[in-house]
């Protein structure tokens, strides 16, 4: 076999599809079933975010590979755009550099100001300041995304194995029942399990919940929705925080999310989930007469930079990693697809591979 | 004598009476109807499945949790 992939979330999907369709032999390993793990629990979104050059050029190239991928109606994606919300005039300052900052790097992106902002979204509260923007963001449903990869890498020749790993070696895993299998090239995608292979691997379990409503009768919101203060808790501080983030689903429910916190297990913890949702009234306050049916917890794997790791493992040859993708994983799968193609077969990706390779995070030997 | 609105037809009930129960005496023993269009019904009574959702004066309830009251417009869209 020329690549083993062990991890049927939505990247080691994609790697699949994209290696597979390389005319590569690939196989794809999974210990319970696609998608399980912090695929399904995720929010869906395909945004562009600016939090560095190496996210904004990763997130940028990743979107503009799902608009041409042309996912099916299955993978329920809309075109639904971004709109970061901005609450005062401090936050709309802000948010003309951010704008700026995505036109250097070719993202459209508009400010809106306050009357066009209730134009927009007629549910936000009154009293925001405006927003801007984001028209090519899309939301999908990431299971059937998934499957939908997966179809594709089926198509292409990829064989699937439900197996656990054990360990991986130079150009093998051992699997649970004690077979060794042998590729030329092994691609870690198991999101934040990859530590349980790799222990030294500088990934952390950094939990979310997330809220859906009922169907509604008729729509709320048509865009996306994020507060513009929700990098300040995407970034790495230790406390619990929540940001306001809305999506419109196809089905007509809206998801509410979203909170972050380490060292937690997987229940729901109704503290967070009610600062979460009061959050969210705040912001629409309609929300507070929709009936939420489920509430659910899930793990990104988180780096120290908030940077995934994609590219060869430096202790193990032939192990490539594509892991750590925090809360972008969904948006960011095809462009880590293409990242890893690029180390396997040298068809070069379009974008500088550096930023993310895994032995930055490594300390020199 | 106390009555609320099923689907726009008048029916008797006791006051305080859980919906669900109203209902499913009814004969109304799918509530709702899934994305698919599917019927769907309580299963668990106790608030937990989410499954006997109508839509109670406007607002979308779980019919297991509510209790009737005079004058109460119950609509479903189970078939």
């Amino acid at each position: 076999m020329d690549v083993l992939v062990i991890g049927a979330g939505i990247v080691g999907a994609a790697c699949a599809q994209e290696l597979a369709a390389a005319g590569l032999s690939v196989g794809i390993l999974e210990k319970s079933e696609p998608a399980f793990g912090a695929t399904a629990a995720g929010m869906g979104h395909i945004l562009v975010l600016d939090d560095s050059e190496a996210q904004i050029r990763l997130t940028a190239y990743s979107r503009y590979l799902w608009h041409s991928l042309a996912p099916s109606d299955r993978t329920e994606f809309r075109t639904t755009g971004t709109l970061w919300v901005a609450s005062n005039e401090q936050e709309m300052r802000a948010i003309e550099v951010r704008r700026d900052f995505y036109r250097t790097y070719g993202v459209d992106a508009e400010v809106v100001g306050r009357d066009q902002l209730y134009e927009l979204e007629p549910a936000l509260v009154p009293g925001l300041a405006g927003g801007m923007r984001i028209p090519s963001d899309a939301v999908l449903y990431p299971p059937t995304a998934t499957t939908e990869l997966l179809d594709r890498a089926f198509h292409s020749g990829a064989k699937y194995f439900r197996s656990e790993i054990k360990g991986v070696g130079p150009h093998a895993v051992e699997l649970m029942n004690g077979e060794t299998m042998e590729a030329t090239h092994v691609v870690l995608a198991t999101g934040a399990d990859a530590t349980k292979l790799l222990p030294s691997l500088r990934i952390r379990r950094r939990k979310g919940h997330l809220a859906i409503t009922d169907r509604l009768p008729r729509p709320l919101i048509r865009h996306q929705l994020i507060e513009t203060s929700y990098l300040q808790s995407a970034h790495g501080s230790d406390q619990a925080s929540v940001a306001f983030n809305l999506q419109p689903r196809s089905t007509g429910q809206l998801l509410i999310g979203s909170s972050r916190q380490f060292e937690s297990g997987r229940e729901v913890e109704l503290p967070i989930v009610e600062r979460m949702l009061e959050q969210a009234v705040a912001y629409v306050p309609a929300l507070r007469d929709c009936l939420v049916t489920r509430i659910w917890t899930g793990f990104r794997a988180a780096t120290p930079d908030g940077l995934p790791l994609i590219g060869p493992y430096p202790n193990v040859p032939g192990l490539i990693l594509a892991t750590g993708h925090e809360g972008l994983g969904i948006t960011t799968s095809l462009a880590t697809a293409k990242l890893v193609r690029q180390h396997i077969t040298g068809a070069k990706a379009e974008i500088d591979p550096a930023p993310y390779l895994p032995d930055r995070l490594f300390p020199a030997t | 004598m106390k009555q609320i609105l099923i689907n726009g037809k008048p029916q008797e009930i006791e006051e305080d009476a859980s919906l669900l129960v109203v209902l499913l005496n009814n004969g109304l023993n799918a509530q709702r109807l899934s994305v698919s269009g599917a019927n769907r019904w309580g299963i668990c009574a106790m608030g937990i499945c989410f499954e006997c959702r109508v839509t109670v004066d406007g607002k979308v309830v779980r019919a297991c949790q509510t209790s009737c009251r005079n004058g109460m417009e119950v609509w479903l869209d189970a078939r």
